[in-house]
């Protein structure tokens, strides 16, 4: 059977439709999530997708872990269901505490959209297992609240045990420590990034290239492995 | 204060109310005397205060606006024109789309964050009105001098402003125009596009029909932002004396405007809606006055179920407010249930205020008593109409005497060499990645085409390929010159622009930004700028479907160039084949369509290089440029080109530049026998383009441009790392990189 993943869509979430579109092209089947059900429908793993969830007046991402869907998702991700947070997303579980550390304004504090060049730093994480560590891969990247910064300790210990993820280059666009786009958890199931693989999957639309299908296929991969659904 | 009630009014002829105050002159009250047959009341006078301004009432400006309707072309692909929140085209496969273009230009000049954001948040709402989902918007911004002070508090906030609200409404930023002259120092023009999508089932219109029918208002609480801001805003000018107008703009909640996008296009999608009207400038007196007008029966409307912000508003406030992010819909009263639900599950405030009546007033109460009681038509279609009285400025004759042609020109290679970075290097010709990459041009997974390329393209159907172009552009320089071509220029670059993308321009929306009507010359340039453009839309079979005026934009006696933008719509039946700006391949050969003849005047090259502003504006020929775009069009659909770029201010020079960079290759050129180097680098004549040929393609397309008569001249190769004119110069690509994406940031980081 198709694997099915979730699309969690708060009211102020704007890129859950294009979710839908790449989780379709990844050859598998998206299931919209409502953020007032705590019903996961039986998901095989979720994206958080970007936006502005609640509206974000007070900071990103900041209300939108009170919601009824994140308290089955919280749990469910400590269970080991996949998830992935783009941009807003990835600032809902630092909010969540699924993954340690904070997003703040970026440093130059415009809103920055480009075409952002990226280097895969693990592929041991259930959203990266179809690229290999040290690709370089280039995803769109668009935010206000981008800059990823945690205490010396907390990054110290996402380097040392590999759970930074993805890493910024050609320049830093927000200010982020030690160039820091994505981190994971220690299960490696839980993955955040500020960049969005969403708009990287068809050769005509957005930036040229589709390395963001590589998300979608790596988490449709590791649900065959572990024997969830078929590839 | 006691109620100003219909019947109090009735019984008190004399009492002095504040007409003037409220920018009505002594006829116009005197009109609303005789509509109604006694004085109006605080709130009559409020509304019709409001719905006469300039701005809601295009009084000066109606009598020449006539001309797009009249002189519009026969075109079937329109569904709806002029008159309604937008026009709508049929752009086929069921589609229809819906565009228009729209100024924020005095707000944005007071609170430019604000300003812009409401602008943008302003015809998000038109389009949504038509029934359809936006998918995309546009601004052309004009500022003050780059190096202004000013500039440095105005632009930036602007740009945030359009940033912060439309990247929150996950509506892609596709293009528009950024231009700096110190013409628009004390006004900035702030114009916002937007697109939108549907099937033609789904077109909505503003009006109230069905007796018996709720009037819902729903979204954002009503509060004290924006009382008054139409009359005040657009109708004077700014007087460094005069009173703080600062509450007079609106203060925006993207989030809000978010949700009633999602739950507006839900009602839709359940059927649930008969008549819809955004709530925009002049509030709630426009919404029910216009849905009434337009209807066929009255309505009645109890004002105190408006839910507020501000307890202590009065009824008179409650009616001018333009608090962002309402909408108001007419509904039967057996869907009401459903339609207050969507609104709970959106989180959005709904209430029925009142409902559609037999008979033809519109009646308002306040707990009870009446308030408001008037033709609805007078208030909202019947407004006063101006013959503004216009002639042709005095100083016209000499501007165009001191032709450009008599400046001096660069003496050999070295000197043109250094011209050319000069210009690429200027403030309107340097890149505006700085600005643009604050907007959010990837968010809905569509975005085919975005700035810096000659038109935004987005796809509106996945299975087929089906998409749109818009593109926009407008030259003040040249309307200065002459008012009447300069309005066909603009029409004609941006139908141009649409072309080279590979797209078939369709329809044409315009933002008219001028100065005071009460002044006979401005008044001219407007009369001549429209009639230059339906000329132009009549020749081009595009008409135009909507748009916006702005008049009295204006400090003191100075008012700013003449400036029209238009933006022009196209189709494309599958995206694949859109044709991009970059030179990409190296060894294609490059072409220069059109012909080169010696036009300076109002050029970018006499403004950057010796500050000049004088003679006429290049040649129209709009035969040639339908010409023009058949060709770029049958060149993208049957894969004879890989890029083009339309040719425009800045010249050859510029475009062969922005190609190359782009596409990261150099180019080689070669002057053609009998053009001055010069002159093919820098001349701004119309109707031409550069394209990209594969080697392969080159006799398919050389003798498809002799079979039809465009002249097509080999110019060069796409190959190495500079710009090279040969037997001139060569200018490092790197070096170029430098001059064109330095200067903003310099500026304004």
């Amino acid at each position: 059977m198709t694997a099915r993943i979730g699309v969690i869509t708060f009211p102020g979430s704007l890129d859950d439709r294009d979710t839908h579109r790449a989780i379709r092209l990844a050859g598998a089947e998206p299931v919209a999530l409502w953020h007032r059900d705590r019903d996961l429908q039986g998901v095989d793993a979720t994206v958080l997708p970007g936006g502005f969830s609640y509206g974000d007046y007070l900071r990103a991402g900041a209300i939108s872990r009170f919601s009824p869907v994140m308290e089955s998702l919280v749990e469910a991700a400590r269970d080991g269901l996949p998830v992935l947070g783009i941009c807003n997303g990835f600032q809902v579980l630092t909010e969540s505490h699924l993954l340690p550390g904070a997003m703040v304004r970026n440093d130059h504090l415009h809103f920055v959209c480009r075409e952002q060049k990226l280097r895969v730093e693990t592929a041991a994480t259930a959203w990266t297992g179809d690229f290999t560590a040290g690709q370089e891969i280039h995803i769109p990247l668009k935010n206000m609240d981008g800059r990823y910064v945690a205490d010396e300790r907390t990054l110290d210990e996402l380097e040392a045990e590999g759970r930074v993820v993805f890493r910024y280059l050609d320049g830093n666009p927000n200010g982020s420590l030690r160039d820091i786009a994505g981190i994971t958890n220690e299960a490696g199931n839980v993955v955040g990034l500020m960049p969005h693989p969403e708009h990287a999957v068809e050769p005509l639309i957005g930036t040229a290239g589709t390395d963001g299908l590589g998300f979608f296929t790596s988490v449709l991969r590791t649900l065959s492995t572990v024997g969830k659904v078929s590839a | 204060m006691s109620l100003d009630t219909t019947k109090h009014a009735a019984g008190t002829p004399d009492t002095p109310l504040p007409w003037a105050e409220l920018g009505l002159k002594e006829d116009e009250y005197g009109r609303i005397r005789e509509i109604l047959g006694r004085r109006p009341t605080g709130a009559e006078l409020a509304m019709y205060s409001v719905m006469w301004s300039e701005h809601c009432s295009y009084k000066s400006s109606k009598v020449h606006l006539k001309q797009f309707g009249e002189k519009a072309p026969e075109n079937t692909a329109l569904l709806v024109g002029i008159g309604e929140n937008a026009g709508v085209v049929d752009v086929g496969q069921g589609y229809a789309v819906t565009f228009k273009v729209e100024s924020h230009n005095h707000p944005s000049y007071i609170e430019p964050y604000q300003g812009a954001a409401t602008g943008v948040g302003g015809i998000v709402r038109d389009i949504l009105a038509m029934g359809a989902r936006p998918v995309a918007v546009m601004d052309p911004l004009r500022f003050g001098a780059a190096d202004h002070p000013d500039t440095k508090r105005v632009l930036p906030g602007v740009v945030a402003g359009i940033g912060g609200y439309g990247n929150c409404l996950g509506l892609p930023n596709i293009g528009g125009e950024v231009v700096f002259d110190p013409c628009y120092q004390g006004n900035p023009l702030v114009n916002a596009l937007c697109v939108g999508v549907m099937k033609h089932e789904d077109i909505h219109l503003a009006k109230a029909s069905g007796t018996g029918n709720q009037v819902i208002l729903y979204g954002a609480r009503t509060g004290g932002d924006g009382i008054g801001g139409v009359s005040v805003l657009a109708s004077e000018t700014f007087d460094s004396t005069g009173p703080a107008k600062r509450p007079a703009v609106q203060v925006g909640d993207p989030f809000q405007e978010k949700l009633l996008i999602e739950c507006t296009l839900e009602l839709f999608a359940e059927g649930l809606v008969t008549g819809i009207q955004d709530l925009g400038g002049a509030g709630l007196s426009c919404a029910t006055s216009e849905l009434a007008s337009a209807g066929s029966g009255g309505m009645r409307v109890e004002l105190d179920r408006v839910p507020l912000r501000d307890s202590s508003l009065s009824p008179e406030e409650i009616l001018m407010s333009e608090s962002q992010e309402r909408m108001c819909a007419v509904v039967e009263p057996a869907k009401v249930a459903r339609f207050l639900e969507i609104c709970e599950k959106w989180d959005v405030l709904a209430t029925v205020i009142g409902e559609v009546t037999e008979g033809d007033r519109l009646e308002i109460t306040w707990h009870g008593e009446q308030i408001v009681d008037v033709p609805p038509r007078t208030v909202a279609h019947e407004g006063p109409v101006y013959q503004r009285p216009y002639a042709r400025p005095e100083w016209q004759d000499a501007l165009q005497a001191d032709d450009a042609a008599r400046l001096p020109r660069p003496a050999g290679g070295e000197e043109l060499r250094e011209q050319v970075l000069k210009l690429v290097a200027s403030p309107n010709q340097a890149s505006k990645a700085w600005i643009t990459d604050q907007y959010d041009r990837f968010v809905q997974g569509n975005t085919v085409l975005a700035q810096p390329e000659d038109s935004g393209m987005v796809r509106i159907d996945e299975e087929t390929g089906l998409g749109v172009a818009v593109a926009t552009d407008g030259n003040g320089r040249y309307a200065k010159l002459d008012p009447y071509t300069g309005a066909q220029l603009a029409l004609a670059e941006s139908y141009r622009n649409v072309a080279a993308t590979g797209a078939r321009p369709l329809a044409v929306t315009d933002c008219l930004n001028f100065g005071s009507p009460e002044d006979p010359g401005v008044m001219w340039q407007f009369a001549e700028a429209c009639r230059g453009l339906a000329d132009g839309c009549r020749e081009l079979g595009t008409p135009v479907t909507g748009g916006n005026v702005s008049l009295y934009n204006q400090t003191g006696e100075t008012a700013v160039h003449p400036t029209p933008v238009v933006g022009v719509l196209g189709v494309i039946d599958d995206v694949a084949r859109r044709t991009p700006m970059a030179f990409a391949e190296p060894g294609q050969l490059v072409y220069l369509l059109g012909e080169t003849r010696e036009e300076l005047g109002g050029s970018a090259w006499s403004q950057v290089v010796h500050g000049h502003l004088g003679g006429l504006p290049p040649a129209v020929d709009l035969d040639r440029e339908k010409l023009l775009a058949d060709i770029l069009i049958s060149g993208s659909r049957d894969g004879m080109i890989d890029a083009a770029h339309d040719l425009s201010d800045g010249g050859l020079v510029q475009a062969v530049t922005e190609s190359c960079l782009k596409g990261g290759n150099g180019v080689r050129l070669v002057v053609p026998d009998g053009l001055d180097p010069f002159v093919l680098l820098f001349s701004e004549s119309a109707g031409r383009a550069v394209v990209a040929v594969p080697r392969s393609e080159e006799l398919r397309f050389t003798d498809m441009c002799g079979a039809r008569g465009l002249p097509a001249t080999r110019i060069g190769v796409v190959d190495g790392d500079a710009v090279e004119v040969q037997g001139q110069f060569s200018l490092p690509l790197a070096e170029v990189r430098e001059a064109y994406e330095a200067t903003i940031p310099a500026l304004l980081a």
